[in-house]
């Protein structure tokens, strides 16, 4: 998803014609920092338009980079660290270009302010997501970085009384050639912050990259093997007090009744909050507040959506797609074609509503007094925790203060500020700071989830069994319209048309509706992968239907549509060759492939799969090539690919909420199943050499395994799976 | 009333219910938060400490069972030889990501190692399954495991 595609696009041009010189605008200041450093403070291209629009007089700076005079360099960006690598990533692209250790360079939170810290490719919002953080940074911090060593060798120059050309930057010093000499940053900064900003820069060419393309160490990583890590759960306050709550069980419903006597006299509850829709047991620790819930008797009114069943939303989309909707792509005339061609194909495809089930359960900490609010929390959203936790606690943003921790998992969940909101209320009813933490039956039955989707396909085949004609409706929820209203346009999103239109094949007339159908009852939200954790599924599945119907290998069939996009069909090319494509398996194994390009990624897998006799599926290996552009740290590549593949598998095997009577019927993990070590595949990444932008990478690898296991699953039984999660009764071996 | 527990060779006395989880007594009694909550259900393996050396899910362990074991957690699991391996050899293959279920999955990594120093894919299967990793990281734990078995062949 990216959500100005024209903005974006125009990014993407600037970056690969003129690395050379800074882009208008890409406004910069420079300056003495107050610690008396260095300081330079930049406004990351496209992040606030009215900003740009100002000219210099509205510069606003939405990133900072200060040298101290120990030397000690200091970013500090919107991003939040959830285990993608970025802390370490990000720091790299500066280091790279002012040529210092990347152990100099530390990365900050930024506190919550969405005016300065909005996200540029996510239209100024304070977010870590979309698989973004990389891409934004990249031209920006590499240009900072090359300012930044041109002042400190200028400040060099001036102080020695030589040429700047004659000295060079090396290890976070300058050095002076002829004469030997040599001075460390720290030293300069504070005579660098008075030297002119340098309108022109020249950036390091990528085959001089020393870091960047380099495996380098997670900084992260110490505390999260030792137990020191802090994530918001792990807040302690002194008088803090743990709170855990049930809501009601249908989304809508209201508390009729509270019995709460037995609850009461739980050693250490000291206190029961009633909400209109939830009911709270603070108490000295978790373990008292759970005995707490368990012995309360709350009598629920469920609302409107009593009565509701998954069948009923999955009914009501079936319905929509009948009827055309809002044009997302229209290529040629599919309705001419499909009348000439020879073979017709069609084909309905769902896929479930899925939760987020993030490690660590959903959590707030709050502490409410008469004149301000303090929040800790681990959020990709963090101005927003700020302004709901004003709005609920009845104060002005100014009296609210957000702290930013480390995410256990956030895959979207912790885009959203619903825990946040509920913790104020409870804690207004609190005297002191109290913790409120989801049991995981609340976590898994109260998150917000990735939308169900009904789609409908239909196509027509020449007489060489190539596509001529591609049609494609679809309805679900739109997270967009919700999530960032100014996105949604003409009863379009970019989210959930990405990896249904744009497509990397070449077809001649392609057809995509796209239906806006809000279920009743149930919350939806992004989710890894968002858009094309639907879309993608339903297109390379739908385009292997086309292969089979063709009686074409599933590899050559998309190759020969790929003429006109030689980054995807060098990923598909490497993805079947290092998986052993046409090779001889057993029967009932088989291998699938998939294909996409989202997220600015050109990705390819080869997933092999063992179908039982009583249809339990095994995923034996999974192969991915990828083109994400310029590698900044391969290791972290690799390990987003692992993990996002592991992500998609889980939710093609196991991942579906359903409801019930209004009540989502899945709970813990019992229910709710994640993959384990051992279902786990051997996964391998080939990594594509580009000096292309670099692409996103924390979540392509999801979308792009489930189609490449339904297709495998195909290819292992001949049945065609259409709806996730597999179905292991409907692929049992017939006795 | 109260219990006396044997934490990372401390004894604290804490004042709860007998059937109060360890997960609890820890995290939020002794602020001991290195051991997370994931399930409370010994599904999922976040909470695992060890209890005379045995790998155990503290969220369904009672406070009162307790007795006079010595329990072991994430905080002090470095000062054993296995533990010490298994966390350089997750440092080593970059092992975490979101970093929430590590401390489980290195509680019961060295369970694993100091039971058997070589354990093959299907012994890592059984003890590994039952902790879960959201991030998916289960290919590198698995790479560390047999580099932290390695290790411990080369150190006898």
């Amino acid at each position: 998803m990216i959500l100005d595609h024209r903005t974006s696009r125009a990014a993407a041009s600037a970056r690969s014609s003129s690395g050379n010189h800074l882009s208008r605008r890409t406004l910069l200041q420079a300056g003495a920092a107050a610690s008396g450093g260095l300081m330079l403070s930049l406004s990351l291209p496209f992040a606030n338009r009215d900003a740009e629009a100002a000219g210099a007089d509205g510069f606003v700076p939405n990133a900072f980079i200060r040298i101290e005079g120990d030397g000690q360099i200091v970013l500090t960006m919107p991003y939040v660290e959830m285990g993608q690598g970025n802390y370490t990533s990000i720091p790299m692209l500066i280091a790279e270009e002012l040529e210092v250790d990347l152990k100099q360079v530390r990365l900050e939170h930024a506190p919550p302010n969405e005016k300065l810290y909005g996200n540029p490719l996510l239209g100024g919002i304070q977010v870590t997501g979309n698989s973004n953080a990389v891409r934004a940074s990249w031209q920006p911090l590499r240009q900072a970085g090359a300012i930044a060593r041109t002042m400190l060798v200028s400040a060099a120059a001036k102080r020695w009384n030589v040429d700047p050309a004659s000295c060079r930057a090396q290890s976070g010093q300058v050095l002076h050639a002829p004469t030997g000499r040599n001075i460390k940053y720290g030293e300069l900064a504070a005579a660098a912050a008075r030297m002119p900003v340098p309108e022109h820069v020249a950036l390091k060419r990528p085959q001089d990259f020393k870091l960047i393309g380099t495996p380098a160490k997670r900084l992260d990583t110490p505390a999260k093997v030792n137990g020191t890590a802090v994530y918001g759960i792990d807040v302690q306050l002194p008088g803090m007090k743990i709170a855990t709550l049930a809501q009601s069980p249908v989304f809508g419903g209201r508390v009729k009744s509270v019995d709460d006597a037995a609850a009461k006299a739980v050693k250490g509850v000291r206190q029961i909050v009633r909400l209109d829709d939830a009911v709270a047991v603070v108490a000295d620790h978790m373990g008292a507040a759970k005995k707490g819930l368990a012995a309360l008797v709350i009598e629920w009114d469920g609302g409107p959506h009593a009565k509701l069943n998954t069948d009923d939303i999955a009914g009501a989309l079936e319905k929509a797609t009948l009827n055309s909707g809002p044009v997302a792509q229209n290529i040629g005339d599919t309705d001419r074609a499909v009348a000439s061609a020879v073979t017709k194909v069609e084909a309905t495809y769902q896929v479930p509503f899925l939760a987020h089930a993030t490690m660590e359960p959903m959590n707030c900490t709050v502490h409410v007094r008469k004149d301000g609010c303090e929040v800790w929390v681990g959020s990709q959203v963090i101005a927003r925790v700020q302004a709901a936790a004003a709005k609920a606690a009845g104060l002005p943003l100014d009296k609210v203060v957000a702290h930013n921790h480390l995410i256990g998992g956030g895959f979207g969940r912790r885009l959203e500020i619903d825990g946040v909101i509920r913790a104020v209320e409870i804690a207004k009813h609190v005297d002191g700071p109290v913790k409120v933490v989801w049991t995981r039956e609340e976590d898994i039955q109260h998150d917000m989830y990735r939308p169900y989707f009904f789609d409908r396909f239909s196509a027509g085949l020449d007489a060489k069994g190539t596509p001529v004609a591609w049609n494609h409706r679809y309805a679900g929820s739109s997270v967009i319209a919700r999530w960032a209203p100014p996105f949604f346009n003409n009863g379009l999103d970019p989210d959930t048309t990405e990896g249904a239109i744009n497509l990397v094949y070449a077809l001649p007339n392609m057809h995509v509706e796209y239906l806006r159908v809000e279920p009743p009852g149930i919350p939806t939200a992004f989710w890894r992968s968002v858009g094309p954790s639907h879309s993608v599924f339903v297109v390379e599945s739908f385009m292997d239907e086309l292969a089979a119907a063709a009686k074409q290998d599933a590899v050559a069939y998309r190759r020969a549509l790929l003429d006109k996009a030689p980054r995807a069909k060098a990923v598909l090319e490497l993805a079947a060759q290092k998986a052993g494509w046409g090779q001889p398996l057993p029967a009932r194994v088989g291998r699938g492939v998939s294909i996409q390009h989202v997220f600015a990624t050109y990705m390819a897998q080869v997933a092999e799969v063992e179908v039982g006799k009583d249809g339990a599926v095994r995923i034996r290996r999974v192969v991915c090539a990828v083109d994400c552009g310029t590698v900044v740290n391969p290791d972290t590549v690799q390990a987003q690919i692992q993990s996002a593949i592991v992500f998609g598998i889980t939710a093609a095997l196991h991942g579906e909420v359903t409801l019930k009577n209004g009540r989502v019927q899945q709970s813990n993990f019992d229910t709710y199943q994640m993959l384990r070590m051992n279902e786990a595949p051997a996964i391998e990444v080939h990594i594509v050499r580009s000096f292309e932008p670099p692409g996103g990478m924390g979540e392509c690898g999801t979308s792009c395994v489930v189609p490449a296991v339904a297709n495998a699953i195909f290819a292992a039984t001949g049945k065609r799976l259409r709806k996730m999660p597999v179905d292991a009764t409907a692929l049992k071996q017939p006795a | 009333m109260a219990f006396a527990i044997k934490v990372n060779g401390t004894t604290h006395s804490v004042d709860v219910d007998g059937d109060t989880p360890l997960l609890w007594v820890l995290r939020d009694v002794l602020g001991m938060t290195g051991t997370k909550f994931g399930c409370g259900k010994a599904l999922c393996g976040a909470c695992t400490v060890h209890v005379d050396g045995e790998p155990t899910r503290s969220c369904i362990t009672p406070v009162d069972s307790i007795g006079t074991s010595t329990i072991t957690t994430i905080e002090a699991i470095g000062a054993t030889p296995a533990g010490a391996k298994i966390q350089k050899a997750w440092l080593d293959r970059e092992v975490p990501q979101c970093g929430y279920c590590q401390s489980g999955q290195i509680m019961s990594a060295s369970a694993l190692l100091a039971s058997n120093p070589h354990p093959t894919d299907s012994d890592i299967n059984d003890a590994m399954s039952g902790n879960i990793c959201r991030c998916g990281t289960y290919v590198r734990i698995r790479e560390a495991i047999k580099q932290a078995a390695q290790s411990s062949g080369q150190g006898g």
